[in-house]
């Protein structure tokens, strides 16, 4: 038997289907080359059925398959009960269901998907929602089942993501977007009408010429009852919401003045004054005014809700936890939806799988990997007789559980009963808006009396009117519209390069940090990609091969990663082993062929002192001759120490970790050995992102884990890192792809470079409003110059803002990643 | 001249007629998703084509 050889030449093949590099032993079919067979079998699967229009649409437009596996991991579909839960129709001859997709990236994923039908008989349709990753199925249960469904997408590569979470369908609803949509388009519709009637007055009608009176008069009135719907409907919320603000002030229950009122002052006054204007002076008002400023706010306010909504940051235990579980009674297996698990119930758990509720280990070998829960890096080994915590994953074989608690009451998910989660986190707003709308409101305010004042005395009949002109154009634009565009523009800029953030908020928030909490397994270090590298003397084919057998017997997380890195070398005949041993913290040591073989650490194998090892090694000695080390390496993020060292210099760091204190002497020049916390248990972090809040500080948590998940959502702002957006994040007010980790001190500098431009256009527009006001301070402001000099001043604050985020954003590189667009 | 105002009047009500189809359409969900029909339409033609 002769073992693979890893091929000599560079040239890298690339995969017909996902596009990765090939490895040593490309599969080839058809004079196309796979990485691996499950490529080849999407490959197979749509030549067959005539679908490869799929390649020519996009190169490479598949999904790299290595990871894929689900033995049994569907099997619970096939449970009627389960399907129920799953199903929003039901019918003898027709079921429909709705699976969210989070692989879907390009168009030939949609051309794919909705061809479903050629592939599976007895599915009547597929249609895909691109923007929320939504596939929506109909087909007929006699022909085909739901299980068999999922199965050909995961063989295709579209792993639909079913969890607890999935059969708890809660439709979001739209109707808050919808009705400010249609407000805009109600606006939008009577400002461009009152802008067109409008424009006799602009070219000065002649008002003695009989017939011209009589259609300035039908357009004045056109004009006002198109106003109507702008002032009662359009500007309905800021009516409503500065009447409450104002209320809450003079009540007391607060010293906030919201943006609402100066804004509420202008609109009414507009109307006020062009009501007057049409019914007593027979002239022409400020209703393109008054709808344009009505138009260009619900604008903003609309800019200001945008969203990335293929994202969700509201996740928790849920949508990690399995939908169903295999439970055993009385000899006979079912499913059971995962949240209806009582007391007593036999369950089993399969390889890679989660342990969904408090469990006593009955049969098997438990080997609990707790990682994404406490943070932990090392696996478990539990003995039967011993209790295990939901939330772990199972490494290893297949094992039986007696359940010790109800979901909902386990260890873990109790966290989610604890007071933070009850309400929706509200972000709050910062102070520059506070400040802005109070000094705005009060500075507006005096400037119109005192100039009603000045009229009273010198020309009274100049005193209403140049009162209410003042408080028409002064126009808090620079908070209400300049703030949402820059903001927006900042999410965007941060979206391409990975960062997604929840809300706006989050971004103004981001400038008031003072300490930088985090985590460090999974988000520090790296959870799984590992990369093994092995440095010393060549080691020979069989001598690999006697190391990942002697290796195999072992569960420590370092001997499995270097057996995967050896997994080429595994040699089908058993070699003979003796004398097995695994010493507890440093190797282990076994008698292969007859052969003395020592795996293990620095002290353990070659008798040093000295082990002050930033990575993880793992040394060889065969026969009692040394050969070198396999180089655990990268476990910790790329540039880590660049990243740590540059936040220092303006944050307070603290690290909370769920793992040992093994890293501290690493970690202790960037935290300062106070601020260094290990053995954090969930509710523990919490606690201390309380405590240090109550401290009065800002704090910005960074984790990945569900261990994190009470601290990201106690402090400031939650940062949850992910290697992939779309897969499971705890609750957060941002998604960090980890790819981007290294960039974190840049968006925080970039989040403070928008809001110091904010602050530049919130200047330009005091200066607008200067010229704007004095010329209405002296009574002549024409209804010509409002409608023109308003909007002007407001989109050239908007365009002054945005213009000088994106020159920023260019300086700071961080428009060369291009947008991901649809090819066709 | 009086035309003119029978005029302004039809222009509004085309226009309003237009306000109520965008009604229809956000209603309807026709902005939901932005991205998939574009590409829908484009790909079938290109089946139908391959099928012949």
């Amino acid at each position: 038997m002769v073992a693979p050889q890893p091929s000599t030449t560079k040239a890298k093949i690339k995969c017909h289907h996902c596009g990765d590099d090939c490895n040593e032993n490309p599969f080839n079919f058809e004079e196309h080359f796979f990485c691996c067979n499950g490529c080849q079998t999407v490959y197979q699967i749509l030549q067959n059925n005539g679908l490869c229009t799929y390649y020519d649409l996009n190169e490479n437009a598949g999904i790299s398959l290595k990871a894929t596996h689900f033995e049994h991991k569907y099997n619970y579909l096939s449970e009627p009960k389960i399907q129920k839960q799953l199903l929003q129709f039901e019918s003898e001859k027709l079921n429909k269901i709705t699976f969210f997709i989070p692989a879907v990236h390009c168009s030939s994923c949609v051309w794919l998907l909705e061809n479903f039908q050629k592939i599976k008989a007895g599915v009547y349709s597929s249609r895909l929602n691109f923007i929320k990753k939504e596939l929506a199925v109909s087909y007929n249960p006699t022909v085909v089942t739901l299980k068999e469904i999922v199965e050909l997408l995961i063989t295709l590569g579209y792993e639909p993501s079913i969890n607890l979470q999935s059969s708890e369908r809660t439709e979001k609803s739209n109707k808050k977007e919808n009705s400010l949509i249609f407000k805009i388009g109600v606006v939008g519709f009577c400002f461009g009408n009152i802008m067109l009637l409008s424009f006799p007055e602009y070219f000065n009608m002649d008002l003695n010429d009989l017939v011209d009176v009589q259609y300035q008069r039908f357009f004045l009135y056109l004009n006002f009852g198109l106003s109507l719907p702008v002032f009662f409907y359009g500007a309905s919320s800021y009516l409503v919401g500065a009447w409450r603000s104002l209320k809450e002030f003079f009540g007391k229950q607060t010293n906030v003045m919201s943006v609402d009122i100066p804004i509420a002052l202008g609109v009414i006054a507009l109307f006020g004054r062009s009501f007057y204007e049409t019914f007593v002076n027979q002239s022409a008002g400020y209703w393109d005014s008054l709808a344009g400023l009505v138009f260009f706010l619900l604008l903003g306010k609309w800019v200001q809700n945008v969203t990335f909504n293929f994202l969700s940051f509201n996740r928790d235990y849920k949508s990690y936890f399995p939908l169903a579980v295999e439970v055993v009674s009385e000899e006979k297996a079912t499913y059971k939806n995962v949240s209806e698990l009582v007391i007593g119930d036999k369950m089993v758990v399969r390889n890679e799988e989660i342990i969904p509720a408090d469990a006593i280990l009955i049969k098997g070998e438990a080997n609990i990997d707790y990682s994404f829960v406490t943070g932990e890096s090392a696996t478990e080994a539990v003995k039967t007789g011993e209790l295990i915590y939901a939330g772990g994953r199972q490494i290893g074989k297949q094992i039986e559980l007696l359940v010790k608690k109800p979901v909902s009451q386990s260890y873990l998910t109790q966290l989610w009963n604890d007071q933070p989660f009850e309400k929706d986190k509200y972000t709050p707003t910062t102070e520059l808006a506070n400040l802005f709308s109070k000094y705005f409101t009060f500075i507006t305010l005096t400037i119109a009396i005192g100039t009603g004042i000045f009229w009273w005395f010198v020309n009274p009949d100049k005193t209403w009117i140049s009162m209410t002109a003042i408080l028409m154009v002064a126009c808090p634009c620079a908070l209400t519209l300049s703030m949402p565009f820059t903001m927006n523009t900042v999410m965007a800029i941060f979206g391409r390069n990975k960062l997604y953030v929840k809300n706006q908020g989050v971004i103004q928030l981001m400038n008031e940090i003072d300490t930088v909490v985090f985590d460090k397994t999974g988000t520090l270090t790296k959870n799984s990609q590992t990369k093994v590298l092995y440095e010393g003397e060549e080691l020979s084919t069989l001598q690999k091969q006697q190391i990942v057998a002697v290796l195999k017997n072992s569960n420590h997380p370092l001997s499995r990663m270097v057996a995967s890195h050896l997994v080429n070398f595994q040699r089908e005949e058993a070699f003979t082993i003796s004398g097995f041993e695994e010493i507890k913290g440093n190797g282990l040591i076994a008698k292969i062929d007859g052969k003395e073989i020592k795996l293990g650490s620095a002290e353990f194998v070659v008798v040093l002192e000295n082990s002050n090892e930033e990575n993880a090694n793992v040394h060889v000695q065969l026969d009692g001759k040394y050969y070198g080390k396999f180089v655990i390496s990268s476990r910790y993020r790329k540039n880590w120490r660049e990243v740590l060292g540059d936040l220092k210099k303006r944050f307070e760091l603290i690290l909370l970790s769920g793992d040992n204190a093994g890293a501290k002497t690493l970690l202790q020049p960037y935290f300062g050995e106070s601020n260094l916390h290990f053995q954090q248990k969930p509710g523990d972090k919490l606690q201390f992102i309380k405590s240090s809040k109550n401290e009065g500080r800002n704090i910005l948590m960074i984790g990945d884990g569900l261990n994190d998940a009470g601290a990201l959502r106690q402090s400031q702002i939650g940062i949850a890192l992910s290697d992939d957006a779309h897969s499971f994040t705890p609750a957060c007010d941002a998604i960090l792809e980890a790819k981007q980790f290294h960039r974190l001190p840049d968006f925080l500098r970039f989040s403070q470079i928008s809001l110091r431009t904010v602050k530049a256009s919130l200047v330009l527009s005091l200066v607008y409003n200067a010229i704007c006001i004095s010329w209405a301070a002296t009574g002549n402001l024409s209804p010509v110059f409002a409608a023109i000099f308003m909007p002007l001043s407001t989109i050239s604050v908007v365009l002054f803002a945005v213009g000088l985020t994106y020159l920023y954003a260019y300086q700071m590189g961080f428009l060369t990643n291009k947008v991901h667009k649809l090819k066709i | 001249m009086g035309v003119i105002i029978f005029l302004v009047i039809l222009a509004l009500l085309v226009a309003g007629g237009f306000l109520v189809a965008f009604f229809w359409a956000t209603q309807d969900g026709q902005f939901e998703d932005t991205v998939s029909p574009a590409v829908r339409m484009l790909i079938d033609g290109e089946i139908e084509n391959t099928d012949v």
